[in-house]
């Protein structure tokens, strides 16, 4: 009885469990530090939520383990940061508009490359090993071999600065509050991709199809629709996700380096567990959970900072394996 | 009589290492619904999947309205007008009726909206239920979105897997009825063991076992044949 009781409010429970963790940190630190640990947790977890929500999605759909994923996250980095040093002054001038021109045309060029290298990685490594997990973890854990090696064919194995746009730098001081602005455009840029994502698969026939195949990917083949088009598609719209994970992600931390996407996808990966696989809005809750807990713990806890999120994803594993909010439900 | 608009021939399907299907074989008839018969593992379902394109025929022919289908993929051979209703319905549990609906309608013409019409009129509870999210269906309202969403299209062949399992002698007469109604407009392949259910909609039978097929004929002769229906259905009358 009490285990039904536990099970059928294991949602709400987990929840409200993520609404404690939110808030017990402020009994030890001052709430003006505490302000600007969240805007930062927010910031990095809108950004782990450009990286998770691909995977999630490609899993959920293709039920593919794309361990490639970060490796396309790293070459969106790359990407980004050539446009960066190809227009360079458009980075250093002291102009809102060049500076958005700039971020938008390394985002677009990023954006479509990736999803280009994504669509190659589908149709000709991938297709080959749907339903077989072990051999998608060894032949996309190869693929990222190749892809890392490839940046430091062409940018060298050295990490790189990342130059951020003039007028994202530096930070406003609001009531003692200290303001990033650059975190700020992280935490729209992660909303906007996260309505316009939901737009798409809530109000779209191309999303709502994609959300029936997460649930039966069989019925919707003998339904009529060309699944294997809708791979193609959904990897290639991760594959882009990921790409601009990348970019923003390198902005934040000012730097690209080659192995940059090994970190991030455990980071992923753990977002998606807490989540809920193939569920847009699972994947934005799980990252705000590890991006907020990974800032309170940093600077209450620094060496447990890493930890402390396999941690919650255990707990949630014991709680609710399938996640906060698993697709179907 | 009616020829045949799907006609399977030798056809073998492996599960795995198992081998189902056996060198199947049997015909569709036009205006008309064909029930498979047959115990459980004898490879009904199978034949519905194979069918279909969901598994893959290892040798032998499936030919509809004339066309080789048997290497075609599940969308093409959906598109050609064939709807698949599995035995577990396929519904989207996530997505609501009128969601379910959309996916299945492969145009939105007239047409279909004209048809997408009529199949409400014939199962009202799916416009009552037309917002709500098609996991909290009961068990028969579940299996009239999944006959609604089959035949939303031109569909000229439906194969339908059990669909009276788990359901309340109610909702089969239901069911009945409604495939009473489809068999107006499409021709019915139905995978029953609910001789009851089959007896009621069926003209022709074939009754499977061990991946092929051992009797066939009309169905009012193996409703008089009680010996071929304790043999292999397992029904036998209670003196």
């Amino acid at each position: 009885m009490a285990e039904s009781v536990f099970r059928r409010f294991s949602q709400q429970i987990t929840l409200i469990g993520a609404v404690v963790l939110f808030v017990l940190p402020l009994l030890g630190i001052p709430p003006t530090t505490y302000l600007t640990l969240t805007l930062a947790g927010l910031a990095m977890g809108m950004l782990l939520f450009l990286v998770a929500s691909g995977v999630s999605i490609i899993f959920g759909l293709m039920d593919v383990l794309n361990f490639a994923h970060g490796s396309l996250f790293a070459w969106g980095a790359y990407v980004g940061f050539t446009v960066f040093s190809l227009l360079m002054p458009w980075v250093e001038a002291d102009s809102l508009a060049l500076n958005l021109a700039v971020f938008l045309v390394a985002m677009v060029t990023a954006m479509i490359t990736v999803a280009l290298l994504g669509i190659l990685l589908e149709r000709v490594i991938v297709r080959r090993v749907y339903g077989n997990h072990l051999f998608q973890i060894l032949i996309t854990f190869g693929a990222t071999i190749v892809l890392v090696e490839l940046i430091r064919v062409f940018w060298g194995p050295n990490d790189e600065v990342m130059r951020v746009p003039l007028t994202f730098r530096g930070n406003w001081d609001i009531l003692d509050v200290i303001v990033y602005r650059y975190r700020v455009i992280c935490i729209i840029i992660g909303l906007l991709v996260y309505g316009g994502l939901l737009l798409i698969l809530k109000k779209t026939k191309l999303g709502t199809i994609v959300r029936a195949g997460v649930e039966d990917r069989d019925m919707v083949q003998a339904m009529g629709h060309n699944i294997y088009l809708l791979f193609t598609g959904v990897f290639a719209v991760g594959a882009a996700l990921a790409a601009l994970g990348g970019l923003a992600m390198s902005l934040f931390s000012l730097q690209v380096y080659p192995d940059m996407g090994g970190t991030y996808l455990l980071f992923a990966f753990i977002v998606v567990i807490i989540g809920g696989l193939g569920s847009v809005t699972g994947s934005l809750v799980g990252a705000l959970i590890v991006g907020l807990t990974y800032n309170y713990v940093a600077y209450l806890v620094p060496w447990a900072a890493a930890g402390v999120n396999i941690l919650i994803m255990i707990i949630i594993l014991l709680i609710r394996p399938t996640g906060l909010f698993p697709a179907g439900e | 009589m009616s020829e045949a608009i799907l006609a399977v021939s030798g056809v073998h399907t492996f599960i795995g290492q198992h081998h189902i299907l056996q060198g199947i074989s049997f015909e569709a008839r036009a205006d008309a619904v064909t029930v498979l018969l047959g115990r459980n593992g004898a490879g009904k379902s199978t034949t519905l999947k194979t069918t279909i394109g969901l598994l893959p025929a290892a040798r032998g022919k499936i030919v509809y309205r004339g066309k080789e289908i048997q290497d075609c993929k599940p969308y093409e051979i959906a598109r050609e007008g064939i709807g698949f209703i599995p035995e577990h319905m396929g519904i989207f549990a996530g997505l609501t009726v009128e969601e379910n609906m959309r996916v299945a309608m492969l145009s939105e013409d007239a047409d279909t909206h004209r048809r997408l019409e009529r199949t409400l009129d014939m199962f009202a509870d799916l416009r009552k239920f037309w917002r709500a999210k098609a996991g909290i269906l009961s068990g028969g309202q579940k299996q009239m979105l999944s006959i609604a969403r089959a035949i939303v299209n031109k569909t000229s062949l439906l194969l339908i897997d059990e669909p009276s399992k788990g359901l309340a002698p109610i909702i089969v007469d239901v069911l009945i009825d409604a495939i009473n109604q489809i068999k107006e407009r499409s021709v019915v392949i139905l995978v029953e063991q609910n001789f009851y259910m089959a007896s009621s909609v069926g003209d022709y039978f074939f009754i499977l076992d061990d991946g092929m097929v051992v009797h066939s004929g009309e169905m009012p002769a193996l409703i008089q044949d009680e010996a071929l229906q304790s043999r292999y259905l397992g029904i036998s009358k209670i003196s």
